[in-house]
């Protein structure tokens, strides 16, 4: 499994822009937003957390359809399926590997971002939490939209159309903490339920992938 | 005699032959008067002749989740027992629950405007029904983006268990969200009567109505989609021959 991990994430280096695209992605987000919105700091501070948050989707969501899609050309995806290790963990495995290459660059580097968007210092743990706590969720259920689609020749937007709606309720409680921070109320309600569904994603969804996958395989 | 008996393709068409105008000529019947009968009825002291939409977005709006539930159970059994009338049945669905989902939005939209003076709010009962019918619209793009139609309904059976979980999750997040502006529940089991009998028998109506309308449009959908398969297993013995 650690093999596994470990060719995923120097595959996702080489081949370039693994860790830097995510980031600036949400880089060219943040800054785009205060040119739709305008640059005053009361109309970006509220809305902040949740340009944040849906910024940290759609980049987790930037970098999926080659999750399963360049193993299942090569053949080596046959290869992983057939080997000893359940295709349950080579799924989880994958989406780990996601995670780091996407996910725990956003969360290092989400403060900056904040800081662009003038969120208010006293939201930038809570913000980070949020993200540390939810990222995962969002890379193990895009591995699931992606094993669904990975048989297909245009499978990208169809993927973002499956995947998207899949996101909500993490988005919700994540947008909800920030905001929660920001405003400095508390945030223990929302944190708990975006852990429950981090969990209940991680324990539950590997399975679901695994079988989109063994059908995509046949 | 066991329901089993309907899985089989050609037993399920023999029968739904016989079924299908009765069922059309029912479901003609209950929707025409229900919704007549909602019509004739006085209008409400408060909401004036507004609340006869209600005919329309109540029955439609509760056929839009139970089609969904429908599919989930339609799903199982074609994961589970792989029998493919029910895989058809599910795919057969999804556009009439999309529809369905459609016209209570757009029902609830037109009673919006006068009543609560904006065609669109960000309610916990909106919002989920907007969400349930993005999930449609997902369900039903997969059906159409995969060409082999077994792993089709394999991709998509998975789909809709995840999907139904996380609609069920989403409506309850929504919840939390934001407060709401629609309304409780007019008819409960538990909460006796909170809706006078002159509306809710014509409700009653459409209701069965509106049940008997999916009904009718399901069967001739999934007799439409048998007749493909057939028609696509012709073809391919035709290639081969």
């Amino acid at each position: 499994m650690i093999a596994l991990l470990l060719r995923d994430l120097r595959l996702a280096t080489r081949a370039g822009g693994g860790f830097g695209l995510g980031v600036a992605f949400f880089l060219i987000l943040s800054a785009l937003v205060p040119f739709g919105v305008g640059p005053d700091r009361a109309t970006l501070a509220p809305v902040a957390p949740g340009i944040l948050w849906v910024g940290a989707l759609l980049a987790c969501l930037l970098s999926l359809d080659r999750l399963f899609a360049l193993d299942h050309e090569d053949g080596s995806l046959d290869l992983l399926a057939t080997a000893p290790l359940p295709l349950e963990g080579t799924v989880a495995i994958k989406a780990l590997a996601h995670w780091i290459t996407t996910g725990l660059p956003l969360v290092l580097a989400a403060p900056l971002f904040g800081v662009l968007l003038q969120l208010p210092g006293q939201a930038m743990p809570w913000l980070v939490v949020s993200l540390a706590v939810g990222t995962p969720a969002l890379s193990m259920l895009g591995a699931f939209g992606a094993a669904l689609t990975v048989g297909l020749r245009r499978g990208g937007l169809l993927l973002s159309l499956l995947v998207l709606p899949l996101y909500i309720p993490t988005l919700i409680f994540g947008a909800e903490i920030t905001r929660r921070g920001a405003e400095g109320q508390a945030t223990a309600t929302p944190l708990l339920f975006l852990a429950g569904i981090t969990l209940g994603v991680l324990a539950l969804i590997p399975w679901a992938a695994a079988a989109a996958l063994r059908v995509n395989l046949r | 005699m066991s329901i089993w008996k309907y899985a089989n393709p050609a037993q399920f068409m023999r029968t739904t032959d016989g079924l299908l105008p009765w069922l059309v000529g029912a479901a003609a019947i209950c929707c025409t008067a229900g919704v007549v009968w909602g019509f004739l009825t006085p209008d409400d002291f408060r909401q004036g002749s507004t609340v006869k939409i209600v005919f329309l977005h109540v029955p439609a709006a509760m056929m839009a989740i139970n089609i969904w539930v429908m599919m989930l159970i339609a799903s199982l059994i074609w994961i589970i027992r792989r029998h493919h009338v029910s895989a058809l049945a599910a795919k057969a669905a999804a556009p009439i629950g999309a529809v369905m989902t459609l016209i209570a939005l757009a029902t609830g939209a037109i009673w919006g405007q006068p009543m609560w003076g904006t065609w669109w709010e960000w309610d916990p009962r909106l919002t989920s029904f907007l969400i349930l019918f993005l999930f449609y619209v997902g369900y039903i793009a997969l059906w159409s983006a995969v060409e082999d139609p077994d792993s089709a309904a394999d991709l998509t059976g998975v789909l809709c268990l995840v999907g139904s979980v996380f609609a069920l999750l989403s409506r309850y997040a929504v919840l939390f969200w934001n407060q709401g502006l629609h309304q409780g529940a007019s008819l409960s089991v538990q909460s006796g009567e909170r809706m006078s009998h002159v509306y809710r028998y014509p409700l009653y109506l459409a209701m069965l109505g509106f049940f008997l309308l999916f009904l009718a449009l399901l069967l001739i959908r999934t007799r439409t989609e048998i007749r493909r398969r057939r028609l696509a297993a012709l073809q391919a013995r035709e290639m081969r021959a």
